[in-house]
């Protein structure tokens, strides 16, 4: 009944606002604006002077005060609850809530990965913010970020820096007091790089003198690697290493191998 | 005995055997006059072998250790057992161009360059797997039913030694490829060594030619792996099988099975042809397992270096048991005593695990002197009718199950959202308690069992009938056993606790006294096995 009610008055109303072309001009206006407003942020620190930079500050800074400050502090300054975020830079903060970290659920050992609870452009101006109170990393640029690189050299160093914590082949691992270094599956790059440059939660910070961006990246495309080639062997059994392969040769092998010994002296009736 | 090796062509076929008969005729002759084979032949095909799904479990054991035999040649074609540095230059992308020893590239090679190297490979490794699970299981079968009692104490032991070398070839094989985890678990010995007071650090520097990793170690390794252990492994599993013809095999009582006699098939033919079908069942699990799911994939974890250690790092699970044992040691039990350091954090689970082995393999012995029983014993026991044993056994499985699953800890605390260090107090609580209610708990099941059986025996099954008496009385009747169904409950040994008495120059000695002590333990509380006569009294109301 509403259809029958609204599609004649759109047949009146074919010109001026309602023409078919405002519509494409609208999001052409919006595209150039967010776009404009991501380049002029994310080219250069010295557009960050530029008035769309202060207008996604000042965003931010009310996105940060009104989801962020209860814990964090009114000017980031922290409070006991959580640490100061002046100096934590953008990345930081693209990281923590990209990846829905922040604001966290719960107090727990450490923050959980959640569905995220802010769009893009929110965690972009909230960035800005965090960014604008003090010199932090930044997110990275994506030269670094396209999962092409030596992933010879990136497994080497993902074994000499990471597997410790994260497993070799990326499957996690355990930390103290109910921590622990996450699955590192199908984690989008961007976020990879982040946490290595800001340290995120438990895990040290990785600098640009430590590991250098292209070696950043070849961890990225180390990982890249293992997400698009599943184990030569069959199945990986979570790629935990042998306990995984001792709990399913119990189980699985010698409980089907038991089960055919039973099948074989069972006496018919 | 001579045999007709004319031409077919004179005699009619009806009454000649066929020319196939008549050749295995002849060359059965022909062997055994030069080789004397026929008593050799008669003793062992005429070996009767009773049917139960748990006799099988040796032949398992026995198969995959045939499939290892097998797998293990195929691999020592294409490994080279050198940590001479080469740079990999194989197909593997991640790896490529890293330095590594031989070792690694050639494992490698095997699993990505050579046609079936990588099935190979994963074959090899889970049969392994499964070779030292299937003596376990074997282990715990006999342990339970009492097979290990006289005359099978000494093939129990050499049983025990069986399990003993196949785990050191599982960790001289897991050491082999070079790859990250061989390194670390190797580490781990080094570590172990170097906790001997004195010798220890002789002893590293001996083993690895120098200071750890060193460029002997993996040589040295394949020796023991492909050569000395198997060699051993062997041998005595030829002694263990000859002494299983020898003293025939157990079976449990059912009517016509004895102590005197063994009631199955004979090897020849049918037990042999059966035999040899499940050997290719065996088989044929394996190689399903291993060309569906990956074991140790050593791409993943890289060439050896010294610096990292994955998380996740555990031996196969076997040796489980030896590193949850170090990983439940609390912090701080290492001291320096006039300069020199005693790492009782390695010494003390070392000597609890040698300990443990050793009650593990002297247990027949003990049991043998506290029930001071002389008899033979070919009729194997139901669990629930030796419950001191059994609860003994269920302890040693608590302990064993404690220190594998400490192996684990870092994984259970991932998986189950826990903090690992309650998973370590936890399980370092449960090694103490677990035991001592694992014992308590199945001594009363056990008995309770017994309590049941005896029950069944002399009132039968309730059979969930009702009848109304002509009175107006309502009974449930009770479904009484057939002869056969109740031998089955009742044949069983019972040992009471020992008297204690004066020997013959009248003294009590401090053995008798500790023996009498033991055997109370072990026997004070027993259900007693249904007499004749109270079967008799129980079919007269």
């Amino acid at each position: 009944m509403a259809n029958s009610a609204s599609a004649p008055l759109r047949r009146t109303r074919a010109t001026g606002r309602r023409s078919p072309l405002a519509s494409v001009a609208l999001l052409v206006i919006g595209l150039v604006a967010t776009g404009g407003a991501y380049a002029a942020f994310t080219s250069s620190a010295t557009a960050q002077s530029t008035a769309s930079v202060e207008a996604l500050v000042n965003e931010g800074e009310k996105l940060f005060i009104a989801n962020c400050a209860s814990c964090h502090g009114l000017s980031a300054e922290g409070t006991d609850n959580a640490p100061t975020l002046i100096g934590v830079g953008a990345a930081s903060v693209d990281f923590q809530v990209g990846t829905g970290r922040m604001p966290m659920a719960a107090s727990g050992p450490q923050a959980e990965v959640k569905p995220t609870q802010f769009t893009d452009e929110q965690t972009a101006a909230m960035a800005a913010y965090v960014a604008s109170l003090a010199p932090g990393p930044a997110i990275p640029a994506a030269e670094y970020l396209t999962g092409e690189g030596d992933v010879a050299n990136g497994a080497e160093l993902f074994r000499i820096n990471c597997a410790m914590c994260h497993n070799v082949a990326g499957a996690g691992g355990a930390l103290t007091e109910g921590k622990y270094a996450p699955a590192l599956q199908d984690i989008d790059p961007v976020h990879v790089y982040e946490a290595m440059v800001t340290g995120p939660q438990n895990m040290p910070v990785f600098s640009d003198l430590n590991i250098t961006p292209e070696d950043k990246a070849d961890i990225i495309a180390y990982l890249a690697y293992l997400d698009d080639n599943p184990s030569a062997g069959g199945l990986n059994l979570g790629s935990l290493g042998p306990v995984s392969e001792g709990l399913f040769v119990w189980i699985f092998v010698l409980g089907s191998i038991v089960a055919i010994t039973v099948w074989l002296t069972a006496r018919s009736n | 005995m001579t045999v007709q090796t004319e031409s077919p062509a004179t005699t009619s076929e009806a009454q000649a055997p066929g020319t196939g008969m008549r050749f295995t005729n002849w060359a059965a002759n022909y062997i055994d006059e030069r080789t004397s084979i026929s008593g050799a032949v008669k003793e062992f095909g005429r070996k009767v072998f009773p049917d139960h799904w748990s006799f099988e479990l040796g032949q398992v054991a026995l198969y995959s250790f045939v499939t290892i035999l097998i797998s293990g040649t195929f691999l020592t074609f294409f490994f080279q057992a050198s940590m001479a540095e080469v740079h990999y230059d194989g197909s593997y992308v991640p790896l490529k161009g890293l330095e590594m020893s031989a070792a690694m590239a050639s494992t490698l090679d095997i699993s990505f360059d050579i046609r079936g190297g990588l099935l190979m490979r994963q074959i090899h490794h889970w049969a392994a797997l499964l070779f030292v699970a299937a003596i376990g299981l074997h282990m715990l079968r006999v342990f339970f039913t009492g097979a290990f009692r006289k005359p099978r104490e000494i093939n129990w032991v050499i049983g025990f030694v069986l399990f003993i070398l196949a785990m050191g070839e599982g960790f001289t094989g897991y050491s082999l490829p070079d790859d990250l985890l061989s390194g670390n678990g190797l580490r781990i010995i080094d570590g172990l060594l170097k906790g001997i007071p004195i010798v220890g650090t002789w002893i590293s520097y001996l083993l690895f030619g120098g200071e750890f990793p060193g460029f002997d170690i993996v040589g040295r390794l394949y020796v023991l792996h492909i050569l000395i252990l198997p060699a051993i492994l062997v041998a005595a599993l030829g002694v263990h099988l000859i002494l299983v013809v020898v003293n025939k095999h157990t079976q449990f009582a059912r009517p016509g099975s004895t102590n005197e006699n063994v009631v199955g098939e004979p090897i020849m033919p049918v037990y042999a042809a059966k035999g040899a079908g499940f050997f290719f069942i065996i088989f044929g699990v394996i190689a399903l397992t291993a060309s569906l799911v990956t074991i140790n994939p050593i791409w993943n974890y890289g060439p050896y270096d010294p610096s990292p250690v994955s998380a996740g790092t555990q031996p196969d699970w076997y040796i489980g048991f030896a590193d949850g044992a170090l990983r439940l040691v609390p912090p701080g039990w290492e001291f320096v005593i006039f300069g020199f350091t005693l790492s009782l954090n390695i010494l003390a689970p070392v000597l609890v695990l040698g300990l443990f082995i050793v009650v593990v393999m002297l247990y027949p012995f003990f049991e043998a002197w506290v029930t001071g029983d002389k008899r033979e014993h070919h009729i194997t026991q139901r669990p629930r009718n030796a419950p001191t044993r059994t609860a003994i056994g269920a302890a040693g499985v608590t302990f064993y199950a404690v220190m594998w699953a400490a192996a684990s800890s870092d994984l259970i605390a991932t998986h189950f959202k826990l903090s690992i260090e309650s998973v370590t107090y936890a399980l370092q609580a449960l090694l103490f308690v677990g035991p001592i209610v694992a014992y308590i708990v199945t001594k009363r099941i056990c008995l309770g069992l017994q309590k049941k059986d005896r029950e069944i025996a002399l009132h039968g099954y309730e059979s969930g009938r009702i009848v109304r008496l002509p009175g107006g009385e309502y009974v449930e009747v009770h479904e009484q056993l057939s002869d056969y169904e109740r031998w089955k409950l009742v044949s069983y040994d019972d040992y009471q606790p020992l008297m204690l008495r004066p020997n013959k120059r009248g003294k009590i000695t401090v053995s008798e006294r500790a023996r009498a002590a033991v055997s109370r333990w072990f026997f004070e509380d027993r259900i007693a096995p249904v007499s004749k006569s109270e079967i008799e009294a129980s079919k007269h109301h």
